[in-house]
């Protein structure tokens, strides 16, 4: 037998107060109301006063309510079962399947011991030259995409969700708009990967609190899979909204403001989410993607900044392209040189010609006069925006790579991409 | 022995968790909130009336109101001794590898380990001997600890003088038998063991006096070494944006700094390069001694998903094992990375203890906080007259790579050196990203100070007709001007940078520092015959390539000497006719 609480004396933003006694920190509460029932969890305990973030939002809460208390934190039920079902943030089915109950797992877990991780060194091949040749992404990376809203960050993870070469597929959808949720199903279902996939979605619609709720439950099922031995990629988008969800809280909470509104522990709250990207000692691994969306295109702003220093890297997108200055992935030095002899060099090689091409666009822009350098720079520019950048390119990492040898032949003499002989010998495309 | 003073938890916000006790209580004492059948640590930080309010250092989920709390009348404190080196251990020193065989991949809360196995067994070798005088910090005679005498010393905490009234024979002991027995002046008997607690808090200061950081602390980072050095006990920061390369910098410090033991505090940052380190230090060999790295380090981690309150203590913790080190007559570096999430752990607290936040939400103590940190270290005389010296280097990780900010600048005000990390320098990947442009060190350089005054000012000019030329272009340049910017570029390019990925320019000794930022020099002040612009780049390009190929050749060997034939060669041919 439960006991019933009715004495709800506070109702602020989606935060209420209520008189309760024998309470855990963290633990979750059943809220009936005449319009339906929510749950909602501990976030402050002073004597018999316990705060509750209401995951429905506290809009037609009534102070004689009925309040519950489970007696555990937050849970989701794990396994084979969740294959291919879509739920709500707090784990309730959207589909028209059962409610599970098996496994269950409590979110939110305990960190992952340092030892029992071991150094990433398997790539991610995605088929997009922009990563696998200049950027390369790894198994149990932790990689957030920047761009601002309107760019198509939701269609390019979708892309690498299916091309990838993961065990399981979990996605976790913060503020998503209903169409992008479509979209998601859709495309996952077209290219036959929903039946490995799990859905946890908040749509733009849903209360704000529910949003928090999605990483931790994403990350809870992803980890159950990783101790089994699976490969796990799980996307999260967007983690702004995530940050703004915090935000709202916090304030609703009275707690003093660090930046711009946002509460001190940003930082922590972001990594505890991150740090669950893993690859473990003996099981599976969790890489996570995330897209983070930048107010105002400003990565100074604290969402990307703290994001930044968390993550291993990011991926600019920036007019429909991922830009090669600005992204960066801190881990495919483990990777690029095992894959084929001549990766780094093309990365090198063509990146900096690349660079040079730019200077040359400024140059010309501002109507100085372009030399025979500078007409080969810009034909090379064109080509690699076209054949390499452009997110349309769908090809192999050789096959990226040949095409990059190509590119330059097709556009300087060897001598003038200064690349080591031993290297032209082997590749430079003969005429 | 009277019962333990017990409380009973009244309110739970976050980590921070307010008792109810009944007696007393002691400000930063150490208590345990008793959660079943766990037992989690907190530390007191505040008393309000009969409220002691505690930051917990493990996550607080499912604690109730009305649990119990014990207070033990013990400040934070850790084990020091034997055993500490090649250690990984967490912000409250648990040993990481023995919790996972114990719990398994998670760090499950509740659960400490003995920091040193108390049946470890220690070969004691006496140099004192019984009637001796002593005073706390005095050796009584050592224990070999990898390649090192770890010397057994007088507790830090006893005052005056002692005499020897019994010491242990030479042989083998375990860290819970009494090696000495001291009587103080008023004839009250201690017992000595080889291990010792210390409150993380307080410097240990069993020395002598603290002098004036001189020696060189040579880290084999030209920039570092030659233009912005640091000094043995001296201290320095490392502040940059995200991806500016503060954690590479740090890691090949640690690995290439000829300090005889380094202490490294992961603090707040990602578990992913701490992996990178406990994997890879074991399998890399010291250039001196030829023994593995992980020989000569101890690793305090406190990734960024672990407990925040741990945070704090773990750079503590650092510091005081350093300082133990210290007082053994060792040169200790101590690299905490970052300062910046030590810094938000105590905003974090400062934000739960609803006290007036200061600029950016930190706290007003932050400054001080901050300040009384860096003043640990330092080189310091001890009893016998030895020298040990204790370094600190902080990376900050400032938001949006504005160093305006608070921690910034507090840090700014204490250090001896900064070394400032620009996103411009490191967008084009030029390695170590340390800004020459707005770096400083307050340290003497083993660099003579006229070459080095040439240096810093040829990195200036070149710098001002760089923005010059976007303005008036190359044509409305000077021939002397433009000569200037690409000297600039050069020494940038072969001094300044350094390649991590080529074995031998990864770290370059002093020796081979001063010789070459000596012919360097000489370049600079060279007058060359160049007919155009052209011809000067020309020039420069060549010998770009040619430094740069001197650089990878190792030091002394024929193709060292070889490459710096070629190059004078190439000077000789276009200098000045009326110098030659």
């Amino acid at each position: 037998m439960r006991k019933v609480y009715t004495d709800i004396i506070q109702i602020a933003g989606d935060v209420i107060t209520v008189e309760a006694e024998g309470v855990g920190y963290n633990d979750i509460a059943e809220i009936n109301t005449s319009r339906g029932a929510s749950l909602a969890q501990v976030i402050r305990l002073d004597g018999k006063r316990v705060s509750l973030q209401v995951f429905a939002g506290s809009r037609g809460i009534s102070t004689e309510d009925k309040v519950s208390f489970l007696g555990h934190p937050m849970r989701i039920a794990s396994g084979k079962n969740l294959l291919g079902r879509i739920f709500n943030g707090s784990g309730v089915p959207l589909d028209k399947g059962p409610t599970l109950s098996e496994n269950v797992v409590d979110i939110g877990g305990p960190p992952v011991n340092p030892v029992k991780r071991i150094i990433p060194d398997k790539m991610i091949r995605t088929g997009i030259p922009m990563i696998d040749v200049f950027n390369s992404l790894v198994v149990s990376q932790k990689l957030p995409i920047f761009s601002i809203a309107g760019e198509p960050y939701n269609d390019l993870l979708a892309r690498i969700a299916i091309q990838a070469e993961v065990d399981i597929i979990i996605l976790g959808g913060m503020g998503l708009k209903y169409d992008d949720y479509l979209f998601f199903r859709d495309t996952l279902e077209d290219q036959g990967a929903l039946s490995r996939s799990i859905f946890f979605i908040h749509t733009a619609a849903d209360p704000t609190v529910e949003c928090l709720l999605v990483p931790d439950i994403s990350l809870a099922v992803a980890e159950q899979f990783a101790l089994q031995g699976k490969r796990v990629l799980v996307l999260l988008t967007d983690m702004t909204n995530f940050a703004d969800a915090l935000k709202e809280i916090s304030i609703t909470m009275e707690q003093v403001p660090s930046n711009r509104g946002y509460p001190g522990d940003l930082y922590s709250q972001l990594a505890a989410r991150y740090e669950k990207a893993v690859d473990f000692d003996t099981a599976g691994s969790i890489t996570i993607l995330s897209a983070t969306t930048m107010p105002g295109d400003d990565v100074t702003h604290p969402v990307p900044d703290n994001t930044g220093y968390i993550t291993e890297g990011q991926f600019y997108l920036k007019n429909g392209v991922i830009e090669p200055f600005g992204s960066l992935s801190r881990l495919k030095q483990q990777v690029n040189g095992n894959t084929r002899d001549d990766h780094r060099t093309i990365m090198n090689t063509m990146i900096q010609l690349f660079a040079n091409y730019r200077e040359t666009v400024e140059k010309q822009a501002m109507g100085f006069q372009m030399s025979p350098w500078d007409n080969k720079l810009l034909k090379y520019g064109k080509i690699f925006e076209k054949d390499i950048m452009s997110l349309e390119v769908n090809i192999p990492l050789e096959k990226a790579l040949d095409r990059g040898w190509q590119i330059m032949a097709e556009c300087f003499t060897s001598e003038e991409t200064a690349i080591k002989k031993s290297m032209i010998e082997k590749y430079w495309p003969k005429k | 022995m009277a019962s333990k003073r017990i409380g009973r938890i009244v309110k739970i916000n976050g980590n921070m968790v307010t008792a109810e006790f009944y007696t007393f209580c002691v400000q930063n004492e150490v208590a345990y909130i008793l959660h079943g059948q766990e037992r989690l640590k907190a530390e007191v930080i505040r008393i309000k009336g009969k409220a002691a309010e505690m930051q917990v250092y493990e996550n607080t989920g499912g604690i109730k109101i009305g649990e119990k709390v014990e207070f033990t009348d013990e400040l934070l404190s850790v084990e020091l001794g034997p055993g500490l080196l090649g250690q990984i251990f967490d912000g409250l020193q648990n040993p990481l590898p023995a919790l996972a065989e114990k719990s398994g991949f998670f760090l499950k809360r509740g659960i400490y380990l003995e920091a040193l196995p108390d049946n470890a067994k220690w070969d004691f070798t006496p140099i004192a001997k019984k009637g001796d005088s002593v005073r706390a910090g005095d050796k009584l005679g050592f224990v070999p600890e990898k390649r090192f005498k770890h010397y057994i010393m007088a507790p830090f905490d006893l005052r005056g003088n002692l005499e020897i009234t019994k010491i242990a024979k030479k042989g083998t002991y375990n860290l819970k038998e009494p090696i000495t027995e001291l009587k103080d002046e008023d004839g009250k008997l201690h017992e000595v063991f080889m291990q010792q607690i210390w409150p993380v808090k307080i410097p240990i200061t069993a020395y002598s006096e603290k002098l004036k950081p001189k020696k060189p602390l040579v880290t084999k980072m030209r920039v570092i070494d030659s233009l912005f050095p640091v000094s043995r006990g001296g201290t320095y920061c490392i502040p940059g944006p995200f991806g500016a390369g503060k954690t590479v910098l740090q890691q090949l410090t640690s690995q290439h700094a000829e300090a005889d033991i380094v202490v490294i505090a992961a603090c707040g940052e990602r578990a992913g390069e701490v992996v990178e380190t406990l994997k890879t230090f074991p399998k890399i060999k010291d250039p001196k001694t030829g023994k593995p790295l992980s020989d000569r380090t101890v690793i305090i981690c406190n990734t960024s998903s672990m407990p925040v309150a741990a945070r704090e203590s773990s750079v503590y913790t650092a510091v005081t094992i350093a300082e133990y080190y210290r007082q053994m007559g060792l040169n200790v570096l101590l690299l905490a990375d970052s300062t910046s999430r030590w810094a938000q752990a105590m905003r974090e607290m400062s934000g739960r203890l609803e006290e007036i936040p200061g600029e950016e939400a930190f706290p007003a103590y932050l400054e001080s906080r901050i300040a009384s940190f860096y003043e640990r270290a330092g080189e310091v005389r001890l009893h016998d007259g030895t020298f040990g010296s204790v370094t600190i280097g902080g990376t900050v990780s400032p938001a949006g790579g504005n160093f305006e900010e608070p921690v910034t600048q507090a840090t700014l005000k204490v250090v001896g050196a900064f070394h400032g990390l620009s996103r411009e320098r490191s967008d084009a990947r030029k390695y170590p990203a340390i800004d020459p442009l707005i770096s400083w060190s307050k340290y003497k350089s083993f660099i003579n100070d006229a070459e080095l005054r040439k240096g810093h000012q040829i990195l200036r000019k070149s710098h001002d007709v760089a923005q010059m030329m976007k303005v008036i272009g190359e044509e409305g340049t000077s021939l002397s001007d433009y000569t200037d910017f690409l000297k600039g570029d050069f020494f940038d390019f072969v001094y300044v940078q350094q390649n991590a990925f080529d074995k031998v320019d990864e770290s370059t000794i002093e020796e081979r520092q001063k010789y070459i930022f000596n012919s360097i020099y000489n370049i600079l002040e060279t007058e060359f015959d160049f007919t155009d612009k052209d011809d000067a780049m020309h020039f420069f390009q060549k010998l770009k390539q040619e430094f740069r190929g001197w650089n990878s050749a190792a030091w002394e060997s024929a193709e060292f000497k070889k490459t710096e034939k070629d190059i004078t060669s190439l000077i000789s041919g276009k200098r000045s006719a009326q110098l030659k």
